[in-house]
């Protein structure tokens, strides 16, 4: 097989991103990571000056970090959606200006497959359930007849959501699932909040309401810890549903939230009753990066996808469930 | 004997006086906060003993209980020796409007489910019979129907890929010869329109 080389380029939020890779593996992934003032969420005009303004820097890394030139590039892939519309268009604008001056194919990927995607070849999961988890996604899927099947999802708002927007209640900036984390370690003391699961689904606005107005008049520590368990176990529990329904025996968790070590050890030991193997896609790559648009630019280009550059646009809402999966990732792993 | 490790529970084929009977026993998860976990359990052993009653009651084929046991967490109930309608539906499609017909029963008498999936009718001499009823309530409000009828979509939109559009609109025809189904559609499009990225077929 030739070896081709795909630079990827991710601007879906907070997050900019390129990478490199290649049929080996990952060559580089270089970030800059937009950072909302305390207590605010992410701004996305904000966002996207950021994003423009540190494109170059973060770009000409992640080139010297793989030791190739721009002309040497095969391939570049970029995240086509969902997500922030300023924040996509950035990234848009950065990969057709570099597809049509070298002249070089160009390829759209889907940022939650893309999740998905790397979490295969990270940890090398070959059917699994996942669980897709971060601030834009609170997914439970399978794969079949070439598209990722949505078996269970929030019905209103995500795990990450949920974090942050108590987290930015509670005065913290965001992303808050790190700080939660560590205020909850701090108590056990548990205050009844709200447990909505509906079949495979999860409900977690009512939660949200219920532990800001808790805060008031408990303590932090014990809001933290309580607001966790909760959440946390609804969703095992939705996990779980869904594995004693598929019948699958491995589970694969990706997506920002899934660097989270208390939802990562209820996972565990709900597999462990199921007799699932656990992949957790290694934390350096759980939150959004260039690699994972490398990586499936890199797949998808092999199976004969690519776009003109002028329909290289962006699509802010583009479900994952609404991709189909034609590329053979297999052929790629060895 | 252990026959399914359920999501919840275990459920054991065990005798019962001398009859075949199924023991569903809610095990304790070691995942969960003691306080969260007991008072889970216990809430929906009793729920679902009640709930099946009155499902019989508004004419839905279900289990009959023998006895309860709320400290343990254990329904002793009647064994049904049926087949899952998950593993035939993608060859018999009309099971889903029989599907339809039994869930527009339940919501007519305004009880919700709470966990209408494929492997929770089993078909016994060509009739379903409805189990699980865990997660199930009571409620007039359109909203708590309407999702309902959403989990049923999700289930045959990823189960069921192959037949999933012929088979919704099989179980909607089911329901609507039952129940007017109008209202509670509206609803389901607006609840799908809440998620995140959300797409309404």
């Amino acid at each position: 097989m030739i070896i081709v080389f795909c630079l990827g380029i991710e601007s879906t939020a907070h997050t900019f991103s390129c990478s490199v890779v290649n049929e080996g593996g990952i060559l580089s992934d270089v970030r800059s990571v937009y950072k909302a003032s305390e207590g605010k969420g992410i701004h996305p005009r904000e966002a996207a000056i950021h994003h423009a303004d540190n494109s170059k820097k973060v770009l000409d890394t992640a080139l010297n970090d793989a030791r190739i030139s721009i002309k040497d590039i095969d391939v570049i892939a970029y995240s086509k959606g969902p997500g922030l519309g300023p924040c996509l268009r950035v990234g848009a604008v950065i990969a057709r200006a570099l597809a049509v001056y070298y002249n070089k194919p160009l390829v759209p990927v889907n940022h939650a497959v893309a999740h998905l995607e790397l979490g295969m070849m990270l940890t090398r999961a070959n059917d699994p359930l996942a669980l897709l988890i971060s601030g834009g996604h609170c997914m439970i899927l399978a794969l079949s007849n070439n598209r990722w099947r949505v078996f269970g999802e929030t019905l209103d708002i995500t795990l990450g959501q949920l974090l942050d927007q108590f987290g930015r209640e509670a005065g913290f900036a965001s992303p808050c699932g790190a700080i939660i984390e560590e205020l909850a370690e701090r108590s056990h003391n548990y205050y009844t909040l709200p447990y909505s699961i509906k079949g495979n689904d999860v409900s977690y606005s009512g939660l949200l309401t219920a532990a800001k107005k808790a805060l008031k008049s408990n303590r932090l520590e014990d809001i933290c810890y309580s607001l966790q368990e909760t959440a946390f176990s609804m969703l095992t529990e939705a996990v779980e549903r869904a594995l004693a329904f598929t019948e699958k025996r491995e589970l694969l968790v990706v997506g920002g939230v899934a660097a989270n070590k208390r939802l990562a050890y209820l996972l565990e030991q709900v597999c462990k009753l199921h007799d699932a193997k656990l992949f957790v896609v290694p934390t350096k790559f759980a939150g959004d990066c260039g690699a994972q648009i490398a990586w499936t630019g890199l797949l998808e280009y092999h199976a004969g996808i690519s776009i003109k550059v002028e329909d290289a646009t962006v699509i802010q809402s583009w479900r994952l469930d609404t991709v189909d999966i034609i590329w053979n990732r297999q052929t790629l792993l060895h | 004997m252990l026959i399914k490790r359920g999501a919840e529970a275990e459920i054991r084929l065990i005798d019962w006086y001398g009859k075949k009977a199924i023991s569903k026993l809610r095990i304790s998860k070691p995942y969960r906060n003691k306080i969260l976990d007991e008072s889970i359990r216990k809430h929906r052993t009793i729920h679902e003993a009640y709930m099946l009653h009155i499902a019989k009651n508004a004419g839905v084929s279900t289990p009959c209980i023998y006895f309860l046991d709320p400290i343990n967490s254990e329904i002793i109930m009647e064994y049904i020796d049926g087949i899952i309608v998950k593993d035939m539906i993608d060859k018999d499609i009309e099971l889903s409007r029989e599907m339809g017909k039994i869930v527009g029963k339940l919501h007519k008498n305004d009880i919700i489910h709470g966990d209408l999936t494929t492997s929770n009718f089993l078909i016994k001499n060509d009739k379903l019979v409805l189990i699980d009823f865990g997660l199930s309530f009571k409620s007039k409000r359109i909203e708590d129907k309407a999702v309902d009828i959403r989990l049923v979509k999700e289930i045959l939109s990823s189960a069921h890929v192959d037949i999933f559009e012929k088979a919704l609109r099989l179980f909607l025809d089911g329901y609507n010869s039952v129940y007017e189904i109008d209202k509670i559609l509206e609803k389901v499009k607006k609840i799908e329109m809440r998620g995140r990225y959300a797409r309404v077929i």
